[in-house]
């Protein structure tokens, strides 16, 4: 009987081409998928929809021209690409900076990972199914870009840092609004919990799906929080601290199950850690001037330089080798979310398309900066 | 006195033609009639649909055009009428142009059978409910044909989604409303509804027909393929579903359609289990068409219910949806029916 | 661990290397490009360095040489080096791909061999990523690229 149905009905895998115009990969990602009925069998990559070779234009940029760059990489990490081009040159050329300056980078990165994690919170209820998250996620994210916009000028391009400090000292409602803005998250972040995270249907969709082991995120070079769901400390926060980042006492988000949920709390902690960062600073920031006085041209020493930071997605480095002009000789982004991609394969083998969609959610993917 | 105007058209027209010619020409014009109910509640309903999302999402949804934009929808059609029809090179055509057609045939012939009010009831017979659940089952033709005939693999899938799903799930829908007819003793619409003067079915059959109820509220969800079981359309995973390829009128079918589905679904809840046109403790039962307004009030509130569940949970998995169906409500239901049964040999109805 | 330590370990595993000076933030080692893939998995499986992370992978074009830097990290001590491979073939430049050793290469290498044109020995797909498929304009990323509309400079 059996031997009849296996010649009779003869199923056959295909080809699914998702992307690079489609909902859930969001922006131009475009996968090519072997598919057996709805369970994934394969999955290929064809990146570069997005690609404008920024690596390359670096080399004829100067070093304060680059960090306009950074800024298009990770679009919803801006302010921590700018902030690691800075601290780069500013390690480089030995120029220190005084903790004002410090106190509100670190304000600034952490206010520009909650409004990360909140799109990222709206965006992936939305995979899942759960259309009205986008919209509680964007009214906290207005909010925050408010902010960014009375003191940078602008909402999603900062261009706040440059070498040697920062380009406008901050506006005199700073303080108040970002105080305000905390006790707001406070209020809403639970509402988050109540309406997604304890929701039955959400939970079983991704409890279990895509797991990936200690080893295998390792291997993978996964970072940020999808490593962090697997149990790796890889909080470069904690391992590598940069800024004001030695002067706070706060909690590395790790857990251990290394499925989507794991990586979905992973943010969720995230954010709370953000607030009780800022609530730690946002008191502390001394009167100073808020910007070092540095060289018209910034030439770099001839050497190589690596900085790190913890961006939105993960461990977001600047390679340069530097030949002492006033152009880099070669520039590397180390991409967090390129990183994370490539074990998309891994997790998604086996499970059905609605599982590859909750993947590629909850390893949080910006197209922009894996194409660069 | 309004009860007057049916047969006041009746006369005039026999008055101009011959008897049998009158009957046709009056089948015509309930024919028309309902095709007006058929726009106007679709379109209605899409506007609600989009106030009350804009409501959960601290939005205004469409407030510019007329009224408290209750002319959006009617200009979105007709911007979809104006619109070119597009489809894809290597679709079967014949299946393609017709599957739109299956869906909106049937959700009209089942809203023929649906009493808004004691007087307003076009088509009411003895095997009312059987003929209803026979006639929409038609309807997930049109969705498989449609995923079918595309040929573009993204509605393909969700074709096929649909297929699982509508056959699952209607079992369900089947099952209570067969728990519901034990207690009613009959299929006839008209008659459950006049049963319910002494109280309500979901008050007469107390506990089975509560269970009956929510599990016709889940699989009645599932039946009018939205949210949390919107597999078919689901679009982060296959873009649209079944009418990604289709355009301009032909999607407005599915989409108006979709709707209506919606409606018969909330008023097959509203004649099973809250008493159809009837008032509360029939306080207008003597005022003639008062059962309408009643019937709207009461459809509006359970399709509220569906629209509640559409924007707040999320999407379930396909294995899930069957582990859901055939797990779970099914045996829940066996046991219902048999309990529904016993109750109403016992005597044990309120 | 300091540079020096971890200098002294790696002397210990493999002679013949050429290191930079131990003041700097990493310790950076050149490694001649037969021995990369012994030498990697060495440093990935012993005990005291344990270098298992690869944090970046870069094709880098040296003027006369092409070449590739792999960061490396230890997840455990969380020290970092990094090793320079040189090719001076700049018509057919080959380099043994390390996939196996660090499944994160996999993309990378990729990456660098359509940027750079450097083959990976022993990599399964070398196609083109992030170029479209039919790109014969030669490699963007070295410094003898010209571009034609010279969009970039």
């Amino acid at each position: 009987m059996k031997e009849f149905l296996t010649d009779q009905l003869k199923t056959q895998e295909y080809f699914l081409n998702m992307g690079p115009q489609h909902p859930a990969t969001h922006g131009v990602l475009r996968l090519l998928l072997k598919l057996d009925g709805e369970i994934v069998r394969n999955v290929d990559m064809d990146l570069g929809y997005i690609h404008r070779s920024i690596e390359k234009m670096c080399e004829r940029a100067t070093y304060k021209q680059i960090i306009h760059l950074t800024d298009r990489l990770d679009y919803l990490s801006a302010h921590m690409n700018n902030e690691a081009v800075c601290l780069l040159a500013e390690k480089a050329l030995n120029i220190e900076v005084n903790d004002r300056i410090k106190i509100i980078r670190t304000i600034m990165d952490e206010l520009t990972r909650i409004s990360s994690h909140v799109l990222w919170w709206g965006v992936t209820g939305m995979d899942i199914g759960a259309i009205t998250t986008f919209m509680y996620g964007f009214r906290e994210r207005e909010l925050i870009n408010d902010i960014f916009e009375e003191t940078c000028g602008t909402r999603l391009t900062m261009n706040y840092n440059v070498i040697g400090g920062l380009r406008y000292d901050i506006h005199e409602n700073f303080v108040k609004r970002t105080k305000d803005i905390l006790t707001h998250l406070k209020k809403k972040l639970p509402e988050y919990d109540k309406l997604l995270t304890n929701n039955i249907i959400f939970q079983k969709r991704l409890i279990n799906i895509g797991v990936i082991s200690v080893e295998d995120a390792i291997a993978y070079g996964l970072n940020g929080p999808t490593a962090r769901g697997s149990g790796v400390s890889c909080d470069i926060r904690k391992t590598h601290p940069y800024s004001a980042y030695d002067m706070v006492d706060f909690e590395e988000a790790i857990f251990t199950e290394g499925d989507s949920f794991a990586r979905y709390k992973v943010r969720i902690k995230e954010m709370w850690e953000s607030i009780s960062i800022i609530e730690q600073l946002i008191d502390k920031i001394p009167n100073d001037e808020h910007k070092v006085k540095t060289k018209a041209v910034i030439k770099l020493p001839v050497g190589d330089f690596l900085q790190r930071v913890e961006a939105s997605r993960g461990d977001f480095g600047v390679y340069v080798k530097s030949n002492g002009q006033k152009f880099p000789e070669r520039l590397k982004f180390r991409s967090p979310g390129f990183a994370n991609l490539t074990a998309l394969n891994k997790m998604a083998y086996g499970l059905k398309i609605a599982d590859l969609v909750a993947i590629l959610s909850t390893i949080d993917v910006v197209v922009p900066d894996i194409d660069r | 006195m309004i009860l007057n105007i049916f047969t006041d058209i009746h006369e005039l027209l026999l008055g101009l033609m011959p008897e049998n010619i009158v009957h046709i020409t009056e089948l015509v014009l309930i024919a028309v009639a309902y095709l007006g109910i058929f726009a106007i509640l679709g379109l209605f309903l899409v506007w609600l649909e989009r106030r009350i999302a804009a409501f959960f999402q601290f939005r205004l949804g469409p407030n510019r055009v007329g009224p408290m934009g209750l002319f959006q929808t009617v200009a979105d059609a007709l911007k979809l009428v104006s619109k070119e029809l597009t489809g894809t090179e290597k679709a079967d055509k014949f299946l393609y142009k017709i599957a739109p057609y299956f869906v909106i045939t049937t959700a009209l012939m089942s809203l023929s059978l649906i009493p808004f009010s004691y007087e307003i009831h076009a088509f009411d017979i003895n095997i009312g409910l059987f003929f209803l659940t026979s006639v929409s089952s038609v309807g997930v033709l049109g969705i498989f044909l449609a995923g079918w005939a595309s040929n573009n693999k993204y509605s393909l899938i969700g074709g096929m989604r649909t297929g699982i799903q509508m056959i699952s799930y209607e079992l369900s829908v089947g099952m209570a409303i067969v728990t519901m007819v034990v207690l009613a003793g009959t299929l006839q619409i008209s008659e459950i509804v006049e049963i319910q003067k002494d109280g309500w079915l979901i008050y007469q059959g107390h506990i089975p027909a509560i269970i009956a109820f929510m599990i016709f509220m889940i699989a009645g969800t599932a039946e009018s393929n939205r949210t949390p079981f919107d597999l078919v359309e689901a679009e982060s995973e296959l873009g649209a579903g079944f009418h990604t390829e289709y355009s301009g009128m032909n999607f407005a079918y599915y989409f108006l359609a979709e709707f209506v589905n919606l409606f018969l679904i909330s008023s097959v809840a509203v004649i099973l289990f809250f008493g159809g046109w009837l008032s509360p403790f029939g306080i207008t039962d003597a005022i003639p068409f008062a059962g309408l307004f009643w019937f709207i009030i009461k459809v509006l509130g359970v399709i509220f219910i569906f629209m509640w569940f559409r924007w707040t949970f999320p999407r379930f998995r396909i294995d899930q949806l069957l582990t859901l169906e055939w797990k779970f409500l099914l045996p829940i239901n066996m046991v219902n029916i048999v309990l529904m049964a016993l109750m109403v040999w016992l005597g044990l109805t309120l | 661990m300091t540079n020096l330590e971890i200098k002294n370990k790696i002397e210990a595993l493999q002679s013949g290397l050429t290191y930079s000076s131990e003041d700097t933030d990493f310790l950076c080692i050149e490694v001649p490009k037969d021995l990369i893939k012994e030498f990697l998995l060495e440093i990935r499986n012993n005990e005291d360095l344990s270098f298992d992370y690869l944090f970046a992978l870069s094709g880098i074009d040296f003027g006369e040489d092409l070449g590739v830097i792999y960061h490396l990290e230890s997840s455990k001590y969380k020290h970092l080096i990094q090793i320079t491979v040189k090719t001076s073939d700049r018509e057919n430049p080959t380099i043994d791909s390390i996939h196996e050793i660090y499944p994160a290469a996999y993309f990378n290498e990729m990456e660098a061999h359509e940027f750079f044109g450097i083959k990976f020995i022993g990599h399964p797909n070398l196609k083109n990523l992030f170029l479209p498929a039919d790109w014969d304009k030669g490699f963007p990323m070295r410094k003898d690229y010209t571009d034609t509309n010279m969009l970039i400079r």
